[in-house]
């Protein structure tokens, strides 16, 4: 599997380390069901067996935080962003 | 009521040194097939979906210990194809935390009695697990975990360097950056055939009158106000009292057809074989500074394995960054391994649970049951894990083995993490 990181073209997957799902956004701490919120927020997930937007962190590279979108079922990567440029 | 079925399969041979003698008189061509390939009925009392070693164990304790023989097992492919046959094979019940130790030790107390009870060649071979330790941190910690296996009743001992020399002389004692001090022993793990014990259970499941229907792919749950009341499939319609989900690296896809999201990921571990050798290997040894575990099998071969790869996959397939680590374990460990070669490898879905222990409990629907997050050991704990399911589903109520693998543990806080790495299923 080789990932194509926007700064550093493609590279070998033993550079980057893996964060998991990038869906899942922390919740608002002052909510009023917070710690239902929290809960799915860190142990719920989706799972898809298809596409899937993660985080990868290029650690022996240049070291961005990067959302790449690729298929579980094959490991085809359709592509990858920085994910600073997506942060809301 | 739905109808009570057949009592059994008499064409089935039971195993015995009379049968063995007669069938080897008279050209070994009175072997009848081990288990009924079925066609799927429109009804049963229970629907086990997943014809794994899990979903087959299951059913066969259902059968067995519970009286509960209108049971169908759905597999999707065939039986045997998935996990339990792509594993390593190493049994063992060596745990720190109170809420697993209870589970893997009635696992292996099962295993220890298994080919009796089901009257098949599982090929148990105690033949020993021997965890190496290499920094006196880690040394404390294996004592920490030896004590507390003793304290539930379990065998472990802690070896010094001497004593892992005299089991295992061949390992690279004396390596720069990781020499061997010492390590510690379950004499009572070792390994078993993975194949015969999906065979097993299936051929016991079978003969009590369980259904084992094979190609035939849950595509959806029927749930009527909260309640389930049967499956859909490739092969029809299929109405069910109970279900029970046993699907491992599935589990997700499967369990959102009845509107659920789980604390689990599904993950990729791969397993090697190498070429075959003459005896080299006694047990089962891992190494500490890495992660390497390896057996070698009866045939000769070297059977190994590592780290997951640590991404979310379907593929039943990896990569190689984890090859070269797997290798680079083996040998730092035995540097004499380097010019076997590699004969195979493969990749199995886990079922990576957010604390990295197992959930066996009911669900937020009523008559669906569930068991998952095995993780990257689930085989080791085939024979306690359906014991303790059927238990479930039988008496809806947790097995005494398997009271802390609730679902609602999560959003508890009650969490059972033995490497203590978080809500990070690729640490686990």
């Amino acid at each position: 599997m080789r990932i194509p990181c926007p700064y550093c073209g493609s590279r070998d997957l033993s550079e980057f380390a893996y964060h998991g799902d990038a869906t899942p956004k922390r919740p608002d701490p002052s909510a009023e069901n917070a710690p239902e919120l929290f809960y799915e927020y860190v142990y719920l997930r989706e799972n898809p067996a298809g596409p899937i937007r993660e985080l990868w962190y290029h650690a022996s590279g240049c070291r961005s935080w990067l959302i790449v979108t690729r298929d579980t079922r094959t490991h085809a990567i359709a592509g990858a962003v920085l994910a600073m440029e997506t942060a809301s | 009521m739905f109808r009570s079925r057949n009592e059994g399969d008499e064409r089935m041979t039971r195993f015995s040194l009379l049968a063995l003698a007669k069938e080897a008189l008279s050209g070994h061509r009175g072997w009848s097939p081990q288990w009924r390939d079925a066609k799927p009925q429109s009804a049963y009392d229970v629907v086990v979906i997943g014809g794994g070693g899990h979903g087959l164990a299951t059913a066969y304790y259902l059968s067995r210990q519970y009286g509960i023989t209108n049971v169908a097992v759905l597999e999707k492919g065939w039986i045997g194809n998935g996990n339990v046959g792509r594993n390593t094979t190493i049994v063992r019940s060596n745990y720190l935390l109170p809420g697993n130790i209870p589970l893997y030790e009635l696992s292996m107390k099962l295993w220890e009695g298994l080919e009796q009870d089901f009257n098949y060649n599982a090929m148990v071979s105690q033949r020993g697990v021997l965890n190496l330790y290499h920094a006196d941190p880690q040394r404390d910690a294996y004592a920490r975990r030896g004590n507390a296996m003793r304290l539930h009743g379990v065998d472990a001992e802690l070896l010094d360097r001497d004593g892992v020399r005299a089991i295992a002389p061949f390992l690279n004692f004396d390596d720069a950056r990781f020499p061997i001090q010492g390590g510690l022993l379950q004499r009572r793990g070792g390994t078993v055939r993975h194949d015969a014990v999906a065979w097993g259970y299936a051929r016991g499941a079978s003969s009590r009158g369980v259904d084992i229907i094979q190609n035939c792919e849950v595509t959806g749950m029927e749930i009527m106000q909260g309640r389930i009341t049967g499956v859909q499939t490739s092969l029809g319609s299929i109405r069910a009292r109970k279900v029970a989900m046993a699907v491992a690296g599935s589990t997700s896809r499967v369990a959102s057809m009845a509107g659920l999201r789980l604390p689990i990921e599904s993950h990729v571990i791969q397993a090697f074989v190498s070429e075959g050798i003459k005896p080299l290997i006694p047990g089962v040894i891992t190494f500490g500074a890495g992660h390497f575990y390896i057996s070698q099998s009866d045939k000769g071969g070297l059977v190994f394995g590592g780290d997951i790869d640590g991404y979310n996959s379907y593929a039943q397939r990896g990569n190689l960054p984890v090859v070269e680590d797997v290798c680079e374990g083996g040998i730092a460990l035995m540097p004499m391994i380097g010019r076997i070669r590699v004969l195979r490898n493969w990749g199995g879905l886990l079922d990576m649970s957010m604390d990295g222990s197992p959930i066996i409990d009911r669900t937020p629907v009523d008559g669906l049951y569930l068991n998952c997050g095995w993780c990257y050991g689930g085989f080791k704990a085939t024979p306690a894990s359906g014991l303790c399911f059927a238990h479930l589903i039988a008496q809806d109520a947790p097995h005494r083995a398997a009271t802390a693998f609730r679902l609602d543990r999560f959003a508890l806080g009650a969490l059972i993490d033995e490497k203590g790495a978080g809500a990070q299923p690729n640490l686990h």
